[in-house]
């Protein structure tokens, strides 16, 4: 790859993000912050991080998008959008002065790192001990699966506060307006086409995360994106919140996670793998992560209950 | 090892089980409570059996995590197992209704069981992402809770947290790119000199931290979200989640980078923590309501923490006084934890009654209500310093080092302190045994909720008047720089 490509993808990813935060527009400011969320996933593929790339396009640019357009919906239902006074120019000009202050203490700290390539040896060492190919998943499930179990948890807690914003009428409903559209139209064709191959590629990206790039986060996002396609078609409504069956699928992931960490102390360390098994157990937590996070991001997406069950 | 991986697992257990259980969750808490005091308790017997910890899974650091506790972590588990404790069972007041669901009877559990996981998570954490983790955890449970009170006071918690999350991130990012290992007890072995990335990367945790914990001058957002959350949440807020970012400020300076606790930077960190004492208790004195008083003696009380910067002479100045000054420290957080939430239990109970928040409105309350009235007082007289609560000896502990350091300044500023505390607080009390009559009041929820704050009133009155073993246990493990003075200072033994 010529440094043209390479010098040209910088100027984008810095255009686009100079954009994003110096829009007055709110929703242009969202888009180029999806533009931006592509391109970064562009360069950190060019880079040769495809789980970055994976993540970053998904989470970064789909998930974050989908939830900002909400959050727009909303705050223009909500008539918060008309325009603010402007702030006073010593204000904008003192944000500006920090925010470059900041900037390049920064990059003299990055110009001064010493070089070293930081745990790779230790994982590429490590990684067959968890019968993994793929270092990022060793890391995500095996050395740090701690972490990683933490990180689900965020998620969940994040749906409950989603959650605790109902208002009290509505409690135990279904989010969303609900969708209607024509029966033959190109919406609900979509909808009948696209999810079974959606189904296909999450089963997929878990199985080959094992070895190659993917895993339960990307799949999770795959699943997801299916489940907000069968609404918009039109094809099935958002479940009800008070539904114990959806709830379950929650709390799946998580607690198989959690189970299996406090089970490896009876094989020897909390948060540990039986030998000659690892791989066949993380399989286990990560098809069961997968449906938890498919879950709780679609209905983060869903938002809080909106109509009465 | 395992036993601390339990006090992590076992709330997030409880959340899961919360999410599940629907309408039957708030009894959980009947469960959840005991369990974990006990669990707590017998950390605190390891601890001073001399168990630590060790790493996840199997993988030794820097490739894995380990969990580990010192004698701080140990006392601070077992205080903020009694207080969210007492303050969950306290809630089911509020959220307690098992005949259906509400969005609030629901909701609240899982964010609470998740906050005092995330809590556990950094007390016992040696890793600086996976603290990371964890105060995310913390903050986003923290802010939802915050909402159920006032959701523009929580928008804007929510808005500095994330800023001070970002600044922990980037903090972690450079060090981790200059030492190649995130784990404390590593980074202190080879930060060695302060190069710039480490030194950025110190002042931007540090920053970030400082905003989380609501250390003066980034205080602003404390008041109003502690203000006008419900009470128990108000407890939580003001008990336990404000420490457990000061916690990780600890570890850094004086465990990961004790190398970089120059004298300008004790005294910057003291300067700042002075500050707080001073300005948070005028602001206090001069509030109308009773929990926006009780929420600025937060910021003042948060100020005591950052005098151990200069007391113990920063990482690596071995002071004699630095073991009496680490202990303060200690009893400091654990006695404000409880105390803090007492305070704020029994101000809900008789704000309930008179169904008003003015500190006016509660003449003749301690005739009414003598139960809560006393644990008011009880908590009162820890938060002034005055014997035979906690917080005495830990004011006591930290005047002692400041003197014997020759630091008469911050003597004065603890003094003053105590002075002003027992000021602002004697406004409320004053009112409640002013006047003769007996008001009419309405009923609270239930007649045996007075008893939590109570509980947590006396705990902060046994933590003085104990106080020996929680000083032992406290100076296990301290960082290296502090163990000279150990033999030197032996308080209320």
């Amino acid at each position: 790859m010529s440094h043209a490509f390479d010098l040209a993808l910088c100027a984008l990813i810095l255009g686009a993000a100079v954009l994003a935060v110096t829009g007055r527009n709110v929703f242009g400011a969202i888009v180029f912050y999806v533009v931006y969320g592509v391109l970064l996933a562009l360069a950190w593929l060019i880079l040769g991080a495809v789980d970055v790339a994976l993540a970053e396009a998904a989470i970064g640019a789909g998930v974050t998008g989908v939830l900002l357009i909400g959050a727009w919906q909303g705050l223009a239902d909500a008539g918060g959008l008309e325009d603010e006074a402007p702030r006073p120019v010593f204000l904008r000009l003192a944000a500006v002065a920090g925010a470059g202050a900041l900037g390049g203490l920064i990059a003299l700290a990055v110009i001064s790192l010493p070089g070293g390539d930081g745990l790779t040896l230790a994982v590429v060492d490590n990684q067959d001990r968890l019968e993994l190919g793929n270092p990022v998943n060793a890391v995500l499930l095996g050395f740090r699966a701690y972490d990683t179990l933490l990180e689900t948890l965020v998620l969940t807690a994040a749906l409950a506060a989603v959650w605790s914003l109902t208002r009290t009428r509505v409690w135990g409903g279904v989010p969303g307006p609900g969708h209607v559209t024509r029966p033959d139209g190109v919406m609900a064709s979509f909808g009948r086409l696209l999810p079974p191959a959606g189904l296909l590629v999450a089963v997929y990206l878990v199985w080959v995360g094992a070895d190659a790039p993917g895993g339960a986060f990307q799949a999770g996002t795959v699943l997801a994106a299916v489940w907000i396609l069968i609404v918009l078609s039109g094809l099935q409504d958002e479940p009800r919140l008070n539904s114990l069956p959806l709830r379950l699928m929650i709390i799946a992931g998580p607690a198989v996670f959690l189970g299996a960490g406090l089970a490896g102390a009876a094989a020897g360390a909390v948060m540990g793998y039986p030998d000659g098994h690892a791989k066949s157990v993380i399989l286990v937590i990560e098809y069961a992560l997968t449906l938890s996070i498919a879950a709780t991001l679609a209905l983060l997406i869903a938002g809080p209950a909106r109509r009465a069950p | 090892m395992t036993l601390l991986f339990a006090l992590v697992a076992l709330p997030l257990v409880f959340m899961l089980a919360s999410l599940a259980a629907g309408r039957r969750a708030p009894r959980l808490i009947w469960l959840c409570a005991p369990l974990m005091t006990g669990l707590s308790a017998w950390l605190a017997i390891s601890v001073f059996e001399g168990g630590r910890g060790g790493p996840l899974g199997g993988w030794p650091v820097p490739l894995g995590i380990a969990l580990e506790a010192d004698g701080l972590s140990a006392a601070l588990l077992l205080a903020s197992a009694i207080t969210a404790g007492i303050t969950g069972l306290y809630a089911l007041g509020a959220y307690g209704r098992t005949d259906r669901e509400t969005t609030r009877s629901y909701t609240f559990w899982p964010l609470f069981y998740g906050l005092w996981a995330a809590l556990n998570a950094v007390l016992v954490s040696r890793d600086l992402f996976n603290l990371y983790v964890a105060i995310e955890l913390l903050s986003l449970t923290a802010v939802a809770l915050a909402a159920f009170g006032s959701r523009r006071a929580a928008m804007r918690y929510l808005m500095i947290a994330l800023a001070g999350s970002l600044a922990y991130l980037l903090g972690v990012v450079l060090i981790f790119a200059s030492v190649g290992t995130l784990d404390i007890t590593l980074i202190g072995e080879r930060a060695g000199e302060a190069r710039i990335p480490v030194l950025t990367g110190a002042a931007l945790i540090s920053a970030g931290l400082i905003a989380k914990t609501a250390l003066f001058p980034l205080h602003g957002w404390l008041p109003p979200a502690h203000g006008a959350a419900p009470p128990a949440i108000s407890a939580l807020l003001s008990a336990l989640v404000v420490k457990a970012s000061f916690v990780i400020l600890l570890r850094v300076w004086f465990e990961a980078l004790p190398g970089l606790s120059d004298p300008a930077v004790t005294l910057l960190f003291g300067v700042m923590g002075a500050a707080a004492v001073l300005y948070g208790s005028v602001l206090a004195l001069r509030q109308q309501g009773l929990k926006v008083l009780i929420a600025y003696s937060t910021v003042a009380q948060l100020g005591y923490l950052l005098l151990v910067f200069p007391l113990a002479g920063g990482g690596e100045a071995a002071t004699p006084w630095a073991a009496g000054a680490w202990g303060a420290m200690g009893f400091h957080a654990s006695a404000h934890m409880l105390a803090k939430a007492g305070l704020f239990l029994a101000a809900g109970l008789m704000i309930h009654a008179v169904g008003d928040g003015r500190i006016d409105r509660l003449e003749g309350l301690a005739r009414a209500m003598p139960v809560t009235a006393l644990a008011f007082a009880l908590c009162a007289v820890s938060l002034m310093g005055l014997p035979p609560s906690g917080g005495f000896i830990a004011k006591y502990l930290m005047l002692i080092a400041a003197l014997a350091s020759g630091q008469w300044p911050y003597a004065a500023v603890i003094l003053a302190g105590g002075l002003l505390a027992a000021a602002y607080l004697f406004r409320p009390l004053a009112r409640m045994f002013a006047g003769a009559g007996t008001p009419e009041l309405a009923r609270a929820p239930h007649r045996l909720l007075a008893l939590a704050p109570l509980a947590l009133g006396l705990a902060a009155m046994a933590l003085g008047l104990f106080s020996a073993v929680p000083y032992d246990l406290m100076v296990i493990g301290l960082p290296e720089a502090g163990q000279a003075g150990l033999e030197d200072a032996d308080p209320g033994s």
